[in-house]
């Protein structure tokens, strides 16, 4: 589904991924950790296509075609979802009439037609209560005074809307509350098929506790140094990154 | 069930409108200058009685000795007055065959706006076919004002038919010396529309300037005046979202509310006249002169959505006389390219236990100057007068400006007055953050701009904030890049 080879992208000039390689099948669930500062909010970035990432060397395919010309807007089309890190707040507008353009748009681009307002309105039931979310939440403006785990429970919201290919989900267990990441990753793993596939970023292996990967690389200095199963994670858990960075030096 | 203007509005979609507000004055243009003649001149052609005369030429000799203001905060080649004609009959625009004869920009425009076909053809002055009961809906809209005693008519026709009325209210709130444009407007007005509304009625439509446009548009000296008696309730709607292009550069209007004991006008204003071209060339200069006066426990709300003009230089305002008179101002101002506004309110608090509420966005883009100028003056009678102000500003790329005047003049100690206001700027995150889900940048701004001014176009008649929506999105089309 996803094919990224030697992936070279900058930041104002700053190199930050150093030829990553990754491949991602439909059903699989890949882990990304490493240390804070490795690249990995940028790598879903550039999946992503953030303007002011600029690839400079390598390829990224979704399905077999090159995605890296295409604007972000159109990677959604294409199936790509990213929960972000940090979600930004839109005054003003309501989660349900956001979602809502979202995926009329995305509608739009496959050149289909609006969805019903009775469609829709099934569809925000049913996924508010998978996310156990309460319906007056989602007239709230988005992310506007929201608590941190709120902010992560709507993206994933987002993510049961908009039923993506591809999703990323970048530290969403950071901020959630042992109960609400219980929730989230039931979440997750309904959402999960084998059409699908999921990559998740985080730094703990209690996420993995619920969402079990079929892989999990280490990131380190905008390279995976690593791939392992799920035990992997564990190891890291319980050892830190150290002894990894020492092997690559060594 | 009660009978609405958009009732109206949908049953005449395929309709020509007849509803017999159209003066038919014969085209004429008197030569180009101001003197007493011509303000004689025009008061004649209107047949107006003497005291009409009178008060127009008093107006004009003070103009003679007034001044531009050079307060606000624009800058435009100042019109030479000299050479504006000042009575022009209003021509008829060339009948079209088919919307195939119509300006495709034009065209364009309208679908963007969502407007129906038909409504286009009405727009464009294409010919439409008229149909047979066009006449009875016209005349139901007429029946059910006249049932409930409401007069709604051009002002040159009120004049005639219920001087007293007029005569007892205009200038009573903008006095014809009252400004420089204000004056000029007394002075030469051309028409506008007249309001009156019995004690104790509520109006049971929404009233629109739209329905009595005549073919020769609404003019450029348009003058107002809504009187609702004690008791009384009407919502008045002011222009229209369709682009409105003139070929005079200068308008200088003058609305005028008195909300007698208890009653409640709400007055809301689309504003879209031709801005300039992308340069910034020959768009409309708008001075316009708004002020409503409320009795005790009477009640306006001003609320407008501006997005046209060159140069907008507006203040509605309320003179808050009675007692527990509460006086609201809900504002959209948006700029783009070159466009300059100066626009804000004055609330000014003289009876007991007044309330005003002011709420204003400014959205700029482009090279764009976007001022808010607000005034909230407690006079020392106005015991426990309260004010919250909210002046928020957008910001579209590194060329425009917001400007925030906020004037506060406070002689009573009993006055409670908040006044907040914030700059913000439609940042990359956020519209990386829209990309994201699918939205493209040009309709992640209008979301973004949406989700500014709900406050404001919550306050609009439903059908006309879904326009004044679209509208936003119109004006800011291709503002970041
Ligand atoms: N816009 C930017 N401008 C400058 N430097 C940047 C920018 N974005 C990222 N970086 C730098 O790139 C590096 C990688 O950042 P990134 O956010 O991808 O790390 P991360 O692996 O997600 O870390 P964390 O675990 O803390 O979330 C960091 O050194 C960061 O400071
Ligand atoms: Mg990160």
């Amino acid at each position: 589904m996803l094919k990224i080879e030697n992936l070279h992208a900058e930041v104002e000039r700053k190199a930050i991924l150093k030829g990553l390689n990754l491949k991602v099948k439909p059903g699989e669930i890949h882990a990304i950790m490493g240390p804070n500062g490795a690249g990995k909010s940028t790598l879903a970035s550039v999946i992503a296509g953030k303007e002011d990432y600029e690839v400079t060397q390598g390829i990224i395919e979704l399905d077999g075609e090159d995605i890296s010309e295409l604007d972000p807007d159109e990677r959604a089309h294409a199936g790509i979802f990213l929960s972000f890190q940090y979600p930004v707040e839109i005054p003003g507008v309501t989660v349900t009439n956001f979602i809502k353009t979202a995926i009329n748009e995305s509608r739009k681009a496959q050149g289909l037609d609006e969805m019903s307002a009775k469609d829709m309105l099934k569809k925000i039931r049913q996924k508010s209560s998978l996310l156990e979310i309460d319906r007056k939440f989602l007239s709230r403006s988005l992310n506007e005074g929201f608590s941190g785990g709120e902010k992560k429970r709507n993206e994933i919201f987002q993510m049961a809307m908009l039923e993506p290919k591809l999703a990323i989900l970048d530290e969403t267990d950071s901020g959630l509350d042992i109960d609400a990441l219980r929730v989230v990753a039931n979440g997750v793993n309904t959402l999960k098929s084998s059409n699908n596939a999921i990559i998740v970023i985080t730094h703990y292996q209690r996420l993995l506790d619920h969402i079990i990967p079929d892989f999990v690389h280490v990131l380190h200095d905008g390279k995976i140094v690593k791939t392992g199963d799920a035990s992997l994670a564990h190891e890291l858990e319980a050892k830190g990154y150290d002894w990894i960075k020492e092997k690559i030096i060594s | 069930m009660k009978y609405t203007e958009d009732d109206l509005r949908e049953e005449l979609k395929t309709k020509e409108y007849e509803y017999g507000f159209y003066t038919d004055i014969e085209s004429e243009t008197f030569p180009k200058g101001l003197n007493e003649d011509i303000v004689r001149a025009i008061s004649k052609k209107k047949n107006e009685p003497q005291w009409m005369t009178a008060w127009r030429l008093e107006a004009f000799n003070a103009w003679t000795k007034m001044i531009e203001p050079e307060w606000p905060n624009v800058q435009y080649t100042k019109p030479n007055f000299q050479d504006i004609a000042y009575y022009s009959a209003p021509k008829k625009k060339p009948k079209l065959n088919s919307l195939d004869e119509v300006d495709p920009e034009l065209l364009a425009t309208f679908e963007k706006l969502g407007i129906s076909l038909e409504e286009q053809k009405r727009l464009a002055n294409v010919a439409v076919d008229i149909v047979m009961d066009s006449v009875s809906v016209a005349t139901t809209f007429k029946e059910t004002l006249a049932e409930k005693g409401i007069i709604f008519m051009p002002m040159s026709e009120a004049i005639q038919k219920h001087p007293a009325l007029v005569k007892k209210y205009i200038g009573s709130v903008v006095p014809p010396k009252d400004n420089f444009y204000a004056a000029l407007n007394s002075a030469v007005f051309s028409d506008g529309s007249f309001c009156y509304i019995p004690k104790g009625v509520r109006c049971p439509m929404e009233l629109s300037t739209y329905f009595r446009i005549n073919e020769g548009g609404t003019g450029q000296f348009e003058r107002t005046l809504v009187v609702a008696d004690k008791g009384s309730y009407v919502s008045y709607l002011e222009g229209c979202t369709a682009p409105q292009r003139d070929e005079n550069q200068l308008h200088a209007a003058v609305v005028e509310l008195v909300a007698l004991d208890d009653a409640e006008i709400k007055y809301s204003t689309v504003q879209n006249w031709f801005p300039g071209d992308q340069n910034g060339k020959g768009g409309v200069f708008n001075f316009v002169t708004k002020r409503g006066l409320c009795e005790t426990n009477a009640k306006i709300s001003w609320t407008q959505v501006e997005t046209g003009s060159a140069i907008t230089w507006k203040y509605p305002s309320c003179i808050l006389k009675g007692n527990r008179s509460v006086g609201e101002f809900y504002s959209i101002a948006v700029t783009n390219n070159f466009q300059q506004a100066d626009t804000g309110t004055k609330m000014i608090h003289l009876g007991k236990n007044t309330k005003s509420t002011i709420i204003s966005k400014g959205i700029s883009a482009g090279q764009s100057q976007n001022s808010y100028r607000g005034l909230v003056q407690i006079n020392s009678r106005a015991e426990n007068a309260r004010n919250f102000s909210q002046c928020d500003s957008l910001l579209m790329g590194n060329e425009c400006g917001a400007h925030t005047f906020p004037y506060i003049e406070s002689k009573n100690k009993s006055a409670q007055i908040e006044h907040e206001a914030t700059t913000s700027k439609i940042g990359e995150d956020q519209l990386f953050y829209c990309n994201q889900r699918g939205i493209d940048t040009e309709k992640a701004i209008a979301l973004i701009v949406n989700g500014f001014s709900k406050e404001v176009l919550n306050k609009l008649p439903m059908e006309f904030a879904v326009e004044a929506q679209k509208l936003l999105e119109i004006s800011l089309e291709g503002s970041v890049g």
